[in-house]
């Protein structure tokens, strides 16, 4: 309705509000194609796709929904799910504590703080196929840094690689040696926070912990949201890492659903069933971030509120 | 050199001993962060024979620093040097030219549909790559392009979303006098954005060209589903080959100095960039 009002009264605006409109598309014009032509025409095409069997050989075949049902009922399509899934549930929830926890560390006023900054942010910026052969060569069941270390205090590591009850287990922890980038997010909430607020928690005898519970954790709630939205979205496409260290084994223990639509994807040429996981994906992403949405006004404090009830 | 001794005044005896023990954690949690680097380095310089040894050796008792040298040209690093840079330095360019020139449209310019256009950029966010993915490949391979640098390239030209966001955050926080007296001295709307808000721009157009660096050094799923010739690999896509291929073998001496050559750029570029840049993400902020 916002809409409609404007467009009509920019129809009654003269020939300035006109010009300037010409030029505001001028210059939202490379979004505008960038929008239509990578990623709105694409995800229909990717919609119509799924209905279809297409492997670039014979032109696409409808098939109407028989790639979803052939998805539900093979079994590496749910230990796909299965697979991303835990790792997301235990992921996300972990990274964002250790995230917020080191936040805090980080926020305290100590000189050469900044030192400090950049060593956790590191591997944010370090990441990608180079440290997840480092990680591969860590995790080494023989050899590797992390099974030498428990050799030395007297446990005897597992074959993190080769062992399917350990294999997602490593690479959750390569996930959360990469929290810098959510860390930083975190710290930025953080020293928005209004220093008199903190002062006056503490005047009114509030301890650390009330002041964390009652003062910080409000306050920081619309980045904790930010945070979990982005976490969930980023949790459910992990690839690199998935494809460089495991590839999906052993047995299909790390059978990542990012994994599973690649192969199907550019292994096995079957771009119609691919299309169809990556809607299934999306509806995933979208029901999960709407559910996120949706609870927000139980637990996000929004600045707005506090100055309405001030 | 005042500051400290105000500082420790400031404080109560509970407080320092906080910032004590926050300061020792974070040491321990420094050191965690280091080890894998550490382990990376160490390997990179010990001999064939010390690399398999139980204990570990933690520093090579004669550090091989021809491992690096013969990394790069066993691996023929120059040639995925060179297409990496190519790409990454284009695909700046790309990314800064249609994020600062799409949101002076956002940020300054009325026009029907502008804040549809862009929620409906905000939102695809959200969207997961996958969903494109299949379409933008079959496209990609109808006009041909497919195995060469365009469907890595072009793109960058058409405006990311949260870049384009940042910009538009950035340009709406400048006095609008600035544009109206050029506007008086009869400047177009180009040369007002060109001349004036692009030289005022340098903090934000530096956070996007590292973040763009960072993202598009480490890219490994683009380069890997377009560039299927050897020659044209990047060193991302080209590292995965060289575990475990004939060249290098299981010699993980070899393979870990490639990965530290690979982790430089990033590495030296942070370097540069870091107080600035961290402290440029934790002052702006994100708000949510």
């Amino acid at each position: 309705m916002v809409q409609e009002s404007r467009t009509i009264e920019s129809r009654r605006l003269g020939k300035r509000e006109r010009r300037e409109a010409m030029h505001a598309y001028v210059f939202m014009s490379p979004v505008i194609i960038g929008l239509l032509l990578f990623t709105l025409g694409p995800v229909l095409v990717s919609l119509g796709l799924s209905f279809t069997e297409y492997n670039l050989l014979s032109d696409p075949k409808w098939i109407g929904v028989e790639n979803y049902i052939k998805m539900y009922g093979e079994d590496l399509f749910w230990q796909s799910l299965r697979v991303s899934a835990i790792y997301s549930v235990v992921s996300v929830p972990l990274g964002l504590v250790l995230a917020l926890f080191l936040a805090i560390l980080l926020n305290q006023k100590i000189r050469g703080m900044y030192v400090f900054r950049a060593i956790y942010y590191l591997p944010t910026v370090i990441s990608g196929v180079g440290v997840a052969m480092l990680w591969r060569w860590i995790f080494n069941g023989q050899y590797g840094v992390i099974n030498t270390l428990l050799h030395n205090i007297g446990i005897k590591g597992p074959n993190w690689l080769i062992d399917e009850k350990w294999a997602l287990t490593a690479l959750i922890i390569t996930s959360i040696w990469g929290v810098g980038g959510t860390m930083l997010i975190f710290l930025a909430g953080l020293q928005g926070i209004p220093q008199e607020l903190m002062e006056a928690a503490e005047i009114d005898g509030a301890g650390r912990w009330q002041q964390f519970r009652h003062v910080t954790m409000p306050l920081i709630s619309h980045v904790t949201f930010f945070n979990l939205v982005l976490g969930i979205i980023g949790a459910l496409q992990v690839f690199t890492d998935a494809y460089v260290i495991t590839n999906g084994g052993p047995n299909n223990a790390t059978m990542f659903i990012s994994v599973y639509l690649y192969r199907h994807a550019f292994i096995y040429l079957n771009f119609g069933y691919s299309a169809a996981l990556a809607w299934v994906l999306f509806m995933i992403v979208l029901v999960l971030t709407l559910l996120v949405f949706r609870s927000s006004p139980i637990w996000v404090f929004y600045e707005s509120e506090r100055q309405g009830k001030s | 050199m005042h500051t400290p001794v105000r500082w420790f005044r400031r404080r109560s005896s509970q407080q320092l001993l906080m910032a004590i023990g926050a300061a020792l954690l974070l040491l321990g949690g420094a050191t965690v962060i280091m080890v894998p680097f550490f382990w990376m380095i160490s390997t990179s310089l010990k001999q064939a024979g010390e690399v398999y040894l139980m204990p570990p050796i933690w520093i090579p008792s004669d550090p091989q620093w021809v491992n690096f040298v013969t990394a790069w040209t066993r691996l023929n690093f120059s040639l995925y040097a060179s297409n990496t840079f190519l790409i990454v330095s284009t695909v700046m360019l790309g990314t800064l030219f249609s994020a600062s020139f799409a949101a002076y449209g956002f940020a300054r310019l009325r026009a029907p549909g502008r804040d549809f256009i862009f929620m409906l950029l905000l939102a695809t966010l959200m969207l997961p790559g996958a969903v494109t993915l299949v379409p933008t490949y079959l496209m990609f391979n109808k006009i041909g392009w497919v195995n060469t640098f365009l469907p890595l390239i072009v793109p960058a030209f058409f405006g990311n979303a949260f870049y384009v966001f940042l910009m538009r955050q950035f340009y709406i926080t400048i006095p609008r006098e600035l544009e109206e007296s050029a506007m008086m001295d009869g400047a177009t709307i180009y040369q007002i954005w060109w001349h004036i808000m692009l030289p005022l721009s340098g903090p934000v157009l530096a956070t996007i060209a590292v973040f763009t660096f960072v993202g598009t050094y480490n890219d490994f799923f683009t380069p890997l589903i377009y560039l299927s010739d050897v020659t044209m690999h990047t060193i991302a896509v080209a590292l995965t080959y060289f575990q475990g291929s004939a060249k290098i073998g299981p010699k993980m001496h070899l393979l870990m100095a490639a990965v530290s050559i690979s982790v430089i750029p990033p590495l030296v570029l942070f370097l540069f960039a870091q107080r600035y840049f961290v402290r440029g993400i934790v002052t702006t902020g994100i708000k949510g």
